[in-house]
C-alpha cells in the first residue's frame, strides 16, 4: 500500500471532521443537555431553570408509572427476543436445506427487515383495528379479544408487531452463522448421530452460540431502543400506560408532558441499565461461547 | 461374497453432471483398498456414497450382504475420517470421541472405557481434555482416527485425510494407518490424489479417471501391467514417457528408434516407458539426445531430455551420472518393460 505522508500537522483533521462534527451535534450534544436536563427543573413555560440534584431521579424511581413501564420494557425485551429469536432460527435452518429457490426463499424472509418500526406499527394496526383488523376479529372470536382495554390483549398486540420485524434480522444472521459451520462437520455428526433433533441442539446449536449471542445483544437493544416507533402508532401506551416502554415514556414526559428535568432522568437510567446488562453479557456470557 | 459390493453404481447430479459411471467393485473383508486418481474423478463421490453422504443415483451398494442404499449414514455402520478432519470445535477431545457412542445409547461407563482404550492406543490420552483449536494438525489426525475407532465399524472410510499435513508428518501417519488397519483388520477404504500414498497403502488400488475405474488391482499389477494409458501415466513418478509410433514385423517403429513389440502390425500405437526403464548407454548404438533439465534427487537422478526428432523423454538413473545440461547422451530401453497403447482407445495392447 503507499503511504501518504500529509506536509501540515493539521490535514489529518479536516478530513476527520465531517464526522467529528455530525457525532459532536448529534450525539454528544445531546448527551450533555441530557445530563444538563437531568439535574435541573424547568418551568413548565421554559422560562427558568434552576439545579435540582438527584431530585428528578428520586421523582422518577418513586413514580409508580415508571415501575409499570419498566416492568413492560424487562417483558417485552425478554418475550420479543425469545419469539424473534427462535423463530427467525427456525426458519433459517428451514432455508438452509432448501436446495430449489433458495434465494427466492431469503430475498422475501429478508423483506420485513427493510420496514420502518414506525411502517411496521401502522401495518400491525391493519390487523389489529377493532373495525377492520382480521386478527382482531380472530382473537375476538376466540376469547374476546380487545387491547384497548385489556392489558394482556394489548401486550400480544405489541409483541406480535414488534416481534414481526425482527424475525427478519435473525432469520439473516441465523443463516449466515449456519453457513459458516463446517459441512464436512456436520456430516461427521450425520454418521455419528441418527436423531437430526439431537444433532441440531448438541452441534449446530452450540456452533451458533456467536451468532445467538450477538443477535441477544442486538434484540435487547431494540427492545430498548427502537420500540418507539410501533408505540407511538400502535397501542400508544393503552390500556392505560401499561404498554409504554421507558423510551416512549421519556418521550411521553419529556415533549407532552414538558417535564424534561424527569424525561432527562429516566435516559440516565436507561443508559445505566443497557450498560449493566451489556457488561454481564460480555463478562459471564460470552467467555462461555466457541468461537470458531 | 463380498463384504461390500458396489453393481453398477451410477451418480448423476441434479444439474446434470455425471460424477460416477456405471461403476462395479467388490472389495473383500480386512482389505485396505484405495481410491486414487486425479480431482475430479469422482473417488470422493464414490467414498461419500458408501458413507451415505450423497445419494445413489442408480445401482446398489451392498455391506455385509445387505443393500444400504437407503440405510441413515448413522446406521449403516461405517466411520469416516474426513480432510479437515471435522472435529466438533466446541467440544473436548474426550467428547469427540464419545459423541458418536453417546448418542447410540450406549452406557456411559462402557464410554469411559472405549475412549480410554482408543486414547491409549493412539497416544492421545493427555489431549483428552482439552479442545480441537488447541491441537496441531497431527494430534487433530489422530483424534479424527480415535473418533473413528471408539465405535468399532465395519468400516473405515478416509477421505484423503493426509493432505493437511506436511510431508513429514504424512509419511508418518501414513505408516501408522496402515500398521492400525492391520491391527484392527477393520475393512478400508482411502481416498487420496497422491499415488505414493496409494501404493504404500494399498492392498488394492482402484484407479479412477473421470467417473469411471480405469484399473483395480494391486499396486504391484497396476505398475507393472496398467491396463490403460490414463492409469499408466499417473501411477509413478516421475512419469512415464509416450512416444507414437507404429508397429509393423514384430517392430515398434517410432521416428527416431526402434523396438521390439511382439504384437500383430497397427497403426497409431504410443509406446510407453518407465524412466527408470530407460538408461545411458557408453555405447554409441542407443538413441541420441540432448540434455535439457537435470533434477537432482540424491538417490537417484533424473535427466530430461529430447531427441533428435524432438520426443520428450525423461530417464532416471540410480547411478552418479556425471551428465551435465547441454550434454548429448545416448539412451537404451529395457525391451521387456515396454508398454504399448492403442492410440485411439488408449488401451492396452493384447497379444
Amino acid at each position: 500500500m503507499k503511504k501518504v505522508q500529509f506536509k501540515s500537522k493539521y490535514t489529518q483533521y479536516i478530513f476527520l471532521a465531517p464526522t467529528l462534527i455530525i457525532i459532536s451535534i448529534f450525539l454528544y450534544l445531546p448527551i450533555v443537555q441530557t445530563f444538563r436536563d437531568a439535574f435541573t427543573t424547568q418551568d413548565a413555560f421554559g422560562f427558568g431553570r434552576f439545579f435540582a440534584g438527584w431530585d428528578n431521579f428520586k421523582f422518577v424511581l418513586s413514580d409508580p408509572s415508571y415501575l409499570v413501564a419498566l416492568k413492560f420494557t424487562f417483558i417485552y425485551i425478554f418475550v420479543i427476543t425469545v419469539i424473534s429469536c427462535s423463530l427467525g432460527l427456525l426458519l433459517a435452518v428451514q432455508a438452509n436445506k432448501v436446495i430449489h429457490g433458495k434465494s427466492a426463499y431469503k430475498t422475501l424472509l429478508i423483506w420485513p427487515y427493510a420496514i420502518a418500526p414506525a411502517v411496521v406499527g401502522v401495518t400491525a394496526q391493519y390487523f389489529f383495528s377493532e373495525r377492520f383488523g382480521i386478527l382482531y376479529a380472530l382473537f375476538n372470536s376466540l376469547w374476546g379479544f380487545d387491547w384497548t382495554a385489556n392489558i394482556f390483549d394489548a401486550y400480544i398486540y405489541l409483541f406480535i408487531a414488534g416481534s414481526w420485524k425482527q424475525i427478519s434480522a435473525n432469520f439473516i444472521f441465523f443463516l449466515a452463522g449456519l453457513q459458516t459451520i463446517q459441512k464436512s462437520v456436520i456430516e461427521a455428526s450425520l454418521i455419528d448421530c441418527r436423531s437430526s433433533l439431537r444433532r441440531f441442539w448438541t452441534i449446530t446449536f452450540p456452533l451458533l452460540m456467536p451468532t445467538t449471542f450477538f443477535l441477544v445483544i442486538i434484540n435487547i437493544t431494540y427492545g430498548f431502543f427502537d420500540t418507539f416507533g410501533i408505540i407511538d402508532t400502535t397501542t400508544i401506551g393503552a390500556p392505560s400506560g401499561e404498554t409504554k416502554t421507558l423510551v416512549y415514556k421519556a418521550y411521553i414526559d419529556g415533549f407532552r408532558g414538558l417535564d424534561l428535568g424527569a424525561a432527562g432522568a429516566q435516559s440516565i437510567i436507561m443508559m445505566l441499565l443497557v450498560l449493566i446488562i451489556t457488561i454481564i453479557q460480555f463478562r459471564y456470557i460470552e467467555g462461555r461461547i466457541h468461537y470458531n | 461374497m463380498s463384504f461390500i459390493n458396489l453393481k453398477n453404481v451410477v451418480k448423476v447430479y441434479p444439474d446434470g453432471t455425471q460424477a460416477i459411471l456405471n461403476s462395479s467393485l467388490s472389495i473383500e473383508k480386512g482389505e485396505l483398498v484405495v481410491f486414487v486418481g486425479p480431482s475430479g474423478c469422482g473417488k470422493s463421490t464414490l467414498l461419500r456414497m458408501i458413507a451415505g453422504l450423497e445419494d445413489v443415483t442408480e445401482g446398489e451398494i451392498d455391506l455385509d450382504g445387505n443393500r444400504i442404499n437407503e440405510i441413515d449414514p448413522s446406521e449403516r455402520d461405517i466411520a469416516m475420517v474426513f480432510q479437515n478432519y471435522a472435529l466438533y470445535p466446541h467440544m473436548s477431545v474426550y467428547n469427540n470421541i464419545a459423541y458418536g457412542l453417546r448418542s447410540r445409547g450406549i452406557k456411559k461407563l462402557e464410554i469411559e472405557a472405549q475412549v480410554t482404550n482408543v486414547s491409549e492406543l493412539l497416544q492421545i490420552g493427555d489431549l483428552l481434555s482439552k479442545k480441537p483449536g488447541q491441537l496441531s494438525g497431527g494430534q487433530r489426525q489422530r483424534v479424527a482416527m480415535g473418533r473413528a475407532i471408539a465405535r468399532d465399524p465395519k468400516v473405515f472410510l478416509f477421505d484423503e485425510p493426509l493432505s493437511n499435513l506436511d510431508a513429514k508428518l504424512r509419511v508418518q501417519v501414513r505408516l501408522e494407518i496402515k500398521k492400525l488397519q492391520r491391527k484392527m483388520g477393520t475393512t478400508s477404504i482411502f481416498v487420496t490424489h497422491d499415488q505414493t500414498e496409494a501404493m504404500t497403502l494399498g492392498d488394492r488400488l482402484v484407479v479412477m479417471n473421470k467417473g469411471v475405474m480405469e484399473q483395480v488391482g494391486t499396486p504391484m499389477e497396476i505398475y507393472y501391467h496398467p491396463k490403460t494409458k490414463f492409469v499408466a501415466e499417473f501411477i509413478g513418478t516421475p512419469s512415464m514417457n509416450f512416444i507414437t509410433g507404429s508397429i509393423k514385423d514384430k517392430t515398434f517403429k517410432a521416428s527416431s528408434f526402434a523396438v521390439p513389440a511382439k504384437y500383430e502390425d497397427k497403426d497409431d500405437v504410443i509406446l510407453g516407458v518407465r524412466p527408470e526403464d530407460i538408461s545411458i548407454t557408453k555405447a554409441t548404438t542407443g538413441v541420441k539426445c540432448k540434455v535439457e533439465l537435470i533434477e537432482k534427487l540424491g538417490s537417484s537422478t533424473v535427466i530430461y531430455c529430447v531427441d533428435m526428432k524432438e520426443n520428450q523423454l525423461c530417464v532416471s538413473t540410480q547411478s552418479r551420472a556425471s551428465v551435465e545440461v547441454g550434454d548429448t547422451i545416448h539412451i537404451s530401453t529395457n525391451n521387456k518393460a515396454l508398454h504399448f497403447f492403442d492410440r485411439e482407445t488408449s488401451k492396452a495392447l493384447t497379444k
